[in-house]
């Protein structure tokens, strides 16, 4: 197949107006050209294409609904029809970064709505339109900070993600900023520990809220502690959870940033998904990635463009505030689609469901002999069990004999938690989806 | 004439849009749950609209966009092609949807999917390995820079520079940067290109890499590579491909080929993946062999039993984000390429430079070329003729927009004076192209005959042009929560 676009005849005309008898004559100014690429297979037409890619999906063994009781960063969540038949839209899907804000209002409006929607969860004053993902934001957020602070050292809570704190040590090596990781007691990250860290070279504090274990953290006291040696407090938060859970504004965050996968977005294979930064008006100069304002025209009607762009590299290059250029907007648009739909209560109702479902199921799942719940802290939708056994040889056991993905085995993080098994319960699993992972428990832990 | 309603502005109390499964389980008051310093103060202020609002919304606003699918889009450099349906199909597939930490027994599929990718980008690029992590091309250039530093202090060397030619996109200094690196630049020649002889000045023992974009932002081929190439190596420093232009290469002539030694793929432009009105993409990085251990994330490898693996490189650079990679637009890519095959990769690349030299040749008598000889896959004109009758390039832009096409890219590369950069894409019939040209010549006697037009335009669009600088001074970034915008 291919998709070109003109007849055998209007390319000899072309190429006539050119000058030239073939393509060929335009490329002299290359040098070792090649003829064949065997490495890459003859083009299929569509339907072998369909037929080829289908029996590749065919390998995969994804579980049946109700069955991956997996989180830890990615959750399966229920969406409204409407996101995908939305997104799916072509006005939307093959169109390009708004350069031209008269024939982009569509992508416009939806990047404010989305900035608007951010900053009503996050109780924060202003959004930008979207990041690559909740690591990379938390990442860009550190440099904001020190940007900001002019210092050069981040304290990290212990418990966040331990991907995130990977993609931190990898943005903040370019730097050269110092990391300070926050050591975990009782599954938190202990405010003692925060302060013994915190000095006046800190640029910014940063905790995940739930953290990675599923544990709810003392966002506060943590904010208190930050501000009291002139460091910023950033706070990364589960968005849905942001539905129930007291936001990182009135927790006195300075930076909010997350993941917005859980709000209804596919699961993917763990990408595309789309992060989102919020923070407290000062520092709007200092945001990475781009953001949509509102202006007016000449006939003073109401329209949208990207702005204060002198912050993006198009314009500042090596002085800017990031090098982001593509984003995330189609990902974003899925999320305030998904927010839009749900609504005020509908979202609250959401989030309220993930904690009740959640706690019944560790309820049941703490019945079984020698499981028992591995940290007291209050929780979301995720908690951790400490078992008689290797989580992982029961995640195989439980998913040979039953099909239920049971969670996530911690010592794949940590080895001295390899008795750990993450479960995550979302208002997708039913009483007796969770029957089914207690007897499938029970019986792996015989 | 009314303003374009927001979401918010529809919202009504007590309107619900979608319903949560019902509750099956013994249901209990919050507080029992969750200590109160835990719960939020307030519902977080969403709008409260039904699904046939939240349909009618976004279907009405998505009704003010061009795209690709309505419209030609000949910006430059971005390479707005278009999307074959049958991809999204592909990506669509349900049994693709697995969560990252599926065990890999279970995502065999996927894996080998991923695993052909990489194979089929490293032969089209001539490159030894390929990680497809990176989300985007900036972050693709990201690790490239991050690797070009690994290596070096591998080597015991601590170098300080990255030379970029003035001609680049703006993400290449901007990564330099965030890579902790100080940036020089090097002045193109009056042929737009890199000159050999102005890249030996500045090469010296600090530099780590030389990025690049060829064809470059003129459009044109550097022809002075494989000198360039040996210039950089000879310095013991790293060639680098910004390959936001590969379309114009694909199928023809393979990076690697040329001596670079580290290339990014911009998904969403050479492998036709949706742009998203600006995302998601995905930015694969490919290096020659003596880098392939410092990649970022994982490779794909095919273990003993013959089933697929992912495996972190050995001395790896680290993450850029969390979990494998944009892997949806990564099945797109896959799809696109399987759909093509070489043969079909090289007929676009060359249907893209014929219509952009077809162009060329039908403007340049009015568009004056900022370089008169065969561009690649797109060509750079500039307006300073119509400059001095009055319109300047985002006049001729923007009128564009009511002759019902999206303008080019304009007043990039920067060192055109009113820079017109058109590229048109292999997609774009004869017949499309000829009413791009008769449109702007259109434009080009409205200058003499009514200037105005010209200079207010848009008239045809659902608003006018905005005034940036008056929201730029004072920003208006979200919705005030208890009142109508303004």
């Amino acid at each position: 197949m291919d998709w070109t676009g003109s007849s055998p005849e209007e390319r000899q005309q072309m190429l006539g107006a050119i000058g030239v008898d073939s393509v060929e004559a335009l490329l002299a100014a290359i040098p070792r050209r090649v003829e064949e690429l065997p490495g890459i297979p003859a083009g299929l037409d569509e339907a072998s294409l369909l037929r080829h890619v289908a029996a590749l999906a065919e390998r995969n063994h994804p579980p049946a609904p109700g069955k991956c009781f997996i989180g830890a960063g990615a959750y399966e969540h229920a969406a409204p029809a409407v996101v995908e038949a939305l997104i799916s839209r072509g006005e939307f899907s093959t169109t390009y970064t708004p350069y031209q804000p008269e024939v982009s209002q569509g992508t416009l409006i939806a990047g404010f709505e989305f900035q608007t929607l951010i900053t009503r969860l996050t109780g924060l004053d202003v959004a930008n339109s979207s990041m690559y993902d909740g690591a990379s934001a938390a990442a860009e957020a550190a440099l904001l900070a020190i940007r900001y602070t002019g210092r050069s050292a981040v304290v990290v809570s212990g418990v966040i993600h331990p991907e995130w704190l990977c993609v931190l040590r990898t943005y903040l090596s370019g730097v050269g900023a110092q990391i300070r990781v926050v050591a975990p007691e009782n599954g938190r990250t202990p405010l003692g520990q925060i302060q013994a860290c915190l000095d006046e070279d800190v640029a910014c504090l940063l905790i995940q809220q739930p953290n990675f274990l599923g544990q709810l953290e003392d966002l506060r006291a943590a904010a208190e502690a930050a501000h009291a040696v002139g460091s910023l407090f950033a706070a990364a938060s589960n968005p849905l959870a942001l539905g129930i859970l007291a936001s990182p504004g009135e927790c006195g965050a300075d930076i909010a940033v997350g993941d917005v996968q859980p709000l209804g977005i596919p699961l993917s294979f763990g990408g595309p998904y789309a992060g989102y930064m919020a923070v407290r008006e000062p520092l709007v100069r200092q945001m990475p990635g781009r953001l949509v304002g509102m202006a007016r025209d000449a006939q003073g009607r109401r329209g949208f463009t990207l702005t204060l762009q002198t912050r993006e590299q198009h314009i500042r290059r090596e002085r800017a505030t990031s090098n982001i250029c593509t984003n995330q907007a189609l990902v974003a648009l899925a999320a305030t689609i998904y927010l839009c739909s749900l609504g005020k209560h509908g979202l609250r109702e959401v989030a309220r469901q993930n904690v009740v479902r959640a706690h019944r199921a560790a309820q049941r799942l703490q019945g079984i002999p020698g499981v028992r719940l591995a940290f007291d802290g209050p929780y979301f939708n995720e908690f951790v069990l400490r078992l008689p056994r290797k989580a992982g040889e029961v995640c195989n056991h439980v998913r040979e004999r039953s099909g239920i993905w049971p969670g996530l085995d911690l010592g794949r993080f940590w080895p001295e938690m390899s008795d750990c098994l993450m479960v995550c319960v979302t208002e997708t699993k039913t009483r007796g989806d969770v029957e089914a992972l207690r007897a499938a428990l029970e019986d792996a832990l015989k | 004439m009314t303003d374009i309603p927001l979401i918010f502005e529809i919202s009504q109390p007590g309107r619900r849009g979608w319903s949560p499964p019902a509750l099956d389980v013994e249901d209990a008051p919050l507080e029992e749950m969750l200590p109160a310093e835990h719960v939020r103060a307030d519902p977080a202020e969403l709008p409260e609209v039904t699904e046939l609002d939240v349909v009618r919304h976004f279907t009405r606003i998505s009704a003010l966009n061009m795209c690709i699918d309505t419209t030609f889009y000949p910006l430059g450099s971005c390479t707005m092609k278009y999307n074959p349906r049958v991809t999204e199909k592909c990506a669509r597939l349900p049994a693709f949807d697995l969560h990252p930490y599926a065990p890999l027994e279970c995502s065999q599929g996927t894996l080998e999917l991923l695993h052909g990718l990489q194979q089929m980008l490293s032969e089209l690029c001539g490159m030894h390995a390929f990680t497809l992590h990176p989300a985007a091309g900036a972050q693709g250039e990201f690790a490239g820079i991050l690797v070009a530093r690994a290596w070096h202090e591998a080597r015991g060397e601590r170098r300080t520079k990255v030379v970029i030619p003035d001609s680049a996109h703006g993400t290449n200094p901007a990564s330099a940067r965030l890579g902790g690196y100080q940036v020089v630049t090097v002045r193109s020649d009056e042929r737009g290109r890199t000159n050999p002889s102005a890249l030996r000045e500045v090469m010296d023992g600090d530099v780590a890499l030389f990025m690049l974009t060829n064809p470059n932002t003129l459009g044109l081929f550097e022809d002075g590579i494989l000198e360039i190439a040996e210039i950089v190596h000879e310095a013991g420093a790293l060639l680098y491909l910004d390959g936001a232009n590969l379309n114009a290469l694909a199928g023809i002539v393979r990076p690697g080929d040329l001596g670079f030694d580290i290339v990014h793929v911009n998904t969403h432009k050479t492998l036709s993946t949706p742009h998203g009105g600006g995302g998601p993409g995905a930015g694969p990085v490919g290096v020659a062999e003596h880098l392939a251990d410092f990649l970022p994330g994982w490779v794909v490898e095919k273990d003993a039993e013959n089933g697929f693996r992912l495996r972190r490189p050995e001395r790896s650079v680290g993450q850029l984000r969390s979990f494998f990679g944009s892997t949806g637009v990564l099945i797109r890519a896959y799809a696109y390429l399987r759909a093509l095959g070489a043969r079909g990769l090289r007929e676009n690349s060359l249907t893209a430079i014929l219509n952009a030299n077809y162009l060329r040749i039908r403007l340049r008598e009015t568009f004056a070329p900022h370089v008169d000889e065969p561009c690649m896959h797109e060509c750079v004109l500039s307006a300073k003729n119509q400059k001095k009758r009055g319109a300047r390039a985002l006049d001729i832009a923007k009128r564009l927009l009511d002759y019902g096409f999206h303008p080019p890219t304009v007043y990039f590369p920067l060192i055109v004076d009113e820079a017109l950069m058109i590229e048109p894409t292999e997609t774009e019939s004869k017949t499309t192209l000829d009413a791009f040209v008769d449109a702007l010549m259109a434009i080009d006697r409205e200058i003499d005959e009514c200037p105005d037009v010209v200079r207010g335009a848009p008239h045809c669009t659902p608003v006018g042009r905005l005034d940036e600088v008056s929201a730029a001074r004072r920003p208006v970034l979200t919705m005030p929560a208890d009142r109508a915008a303004e």
